[in-house]
């Protein structure tokens, strides 16, 4: 069963994404002031939007093997996590080379960018704590501790573009102000479901190897008290 | 509520007691801060006027580092003997033991604070003294930050590998968005050029993250220490 849904997530994303990237480099028109390098926003963003939901399922199951202290939910959180963070690299590394093309400079300390790496650095510290414990319970304990404290830098890139009163060079929230023509609206939305498909795809694999690894320990432990 | 902040403060006197008997933690904080404070004045050959410009950045980073030396020891002291198997056993529900640590490493890091920052004016022949009371707003509020956000992680990583190392990995991302505005405070506080505007903004961060960040430490330890 889970199998499947790994080949209908990937194959389904990989088809949109390529449909998509032939939209995306063959139908549409160049940008009116950027040209051809617009186009980074249709991964640019996606990434990230598909991360954040990842980080927010992350955050849901962390508080619930908290309440509940079922294994499961760490293996979905730190699968998340793990695909999410991978996205957020994506992110930063398009941002980089779209800034390096348009304000000439490959990073920019401002707030959404500084934001961003945050998290980029809160995530990749939860992913370098937990080898470091062995305990399952306590390690998935201390993991959910983190991934709950890390979830806190979110809502702040999330508005670091909004708030009134903070000076970003960060393009603004195109979607919601209208700022993107609507022949780039498709394309957009396409591209999140492209992210959630094959994020997807991978966290489910992700998944089937930490529950083999939890039986593996399990069965490690029963030899060790025999 | 009140038996629980009796039993924090009762736990934070013991350990500053046991601190300001051994001093091992507080030494080594206080002369690495001097360590970092004189290998700045190497890092940067600076004029008067650049030199107050990055004040603020410079106090932060060796407070920080400094910081993280403190909160190391915080649970880790407790090691030894099976000290915490037995605090987190007795009655002490376990927010007013974490509640107790983070106020003692408080109080720990204002000490090493005070050492250095006379010293911080003296190399880099900076006068804070006229600001003083802002200053200490300031730095009280973001070493409750430090201490707040140090102690839950000390907690986190007491039993794990490499503590001394996974500890600053985890903690620093956290504290930027307090860094950023006890840096920015505290350079504008010694340069002179407050404007009120970035002073409330500055304030407003500092205290904004000290709120959130104690009560979500303060309400998730519960499950950090109880494992």
């Amino acid at each position: 069963m889970r199998e499947k849904a790994v080949y209908a997530c990937a194959i389904a994303g990989i088809a949109l994404m390529v449909w998509n990237l032939h939209t995306i480099f063959m139908g549409l028109p160049n940008d009116a002031l950027q040209g051809f390098i617009f186009r980074i926003i249709f991964i640019h963003v996606p990434a990230t939007i598909a991360a954040y939901c990842f980080y927010t399922v992350a955050l849901v199951t962390s508080i619930l093997f908290l309440a509940r202290r079922n294994f499961v939910y760490d293996s979905i959180s730190v699968a998340c996590i793990e695909v999410a963070t991978v996205l957020i690299l994506v992110n930063l590394v398009t941002g980089s080379i779209w800034g390096r093309n348009q304000w000439g400079v490959w990073w920019a300390w401002d707030l959404r960018l500084t934001t961003q790496l945050m998290c980029f650095l809160l995530y990749l510290g939860y992913l370098l704590v937990r080898p470091a414990i062995t305990e399952p319970t306590q390690r998935a304990t201390l993991s959910a501790f983190i991934a709950i404290f890390a979830y806190a830098d979110i809502p702040l890139v999330v508005m670091a573009i909004r708030l009134p009163n903070v000076r970003t060079q960060h393009p603004g929230p195109v979607l919601e102000t209208g700022g993107l023509a609507p022949v780039y609206v498709a394309p957009f939305v396409i591209g999140i479901f492209v992210m959630l498909l094959i994020g997807t795809a991978l966290i489910l694999v992700r998944l089937q190897q930490e529950s083999e690894q939890r039986e593996i320990d399990s069965l490690r432990r029963e030899l060790h008290a025999l | 509520m009140k038996r629980g902040l009796l039993a924090a403060l009762s736990i934070a006197r013991k350990d500053l007691k046991t601190e300001l008997r051994t001093k091992e933690s507080l030494n080594a904080s206080a002369s690495f801060a001097l360590v970092i404070l004189v290998l700045f004045s190497f890092a940067f050959d600076l004029d008067r006027e650049s030199i107050y410009a990055i004040s603020g950045g410079l106090l932060w980073l060796v407070y920080s580092f400094a910081g993280a030396l403190i909160v190391n020891r915080s649970f880790a002291r407790e090691l030894p003997n099976d000290c915490l198997d037995v605090l987190i056993a007795s009655p002490t529900p376990a927010w007013s033991l974490f509640l107790g640590k983070a106020i003692a490493a408080f109080f720990l890091l204002l000490i090493v604070e005070a050492i250095s920052l006379p010293v911080f004016g003296l190399f880099y022949n900076i006068s804070w003294t006229g600001v003083f009371w802002p200053l200490l707003l300031t730095i009280s509020l973001a070493t409750w930050g430090i201490t707040v956000v140090g102690a839950a992680f000390s907690a986190v990583t007491v039993n794990v590998r490499l503590r001394e190392l996974m500890l600053p990995v985890l903690l620093y991302p956290v504290l930027i968005p307090l860094l950023i505005g006890g840096m920015g405070m505290t350079t504008q506080l010694l340069s002179g050029n407050m404007a009120a505007a970035d002073r409330n903004q500055y304030l407003r961060q500092l205290i904004a993250f000290d709120a959130i960040y104690t009560a979500l430490a303060v309400y998730l330890i519960e499950f950090v220490l109880v494992v």
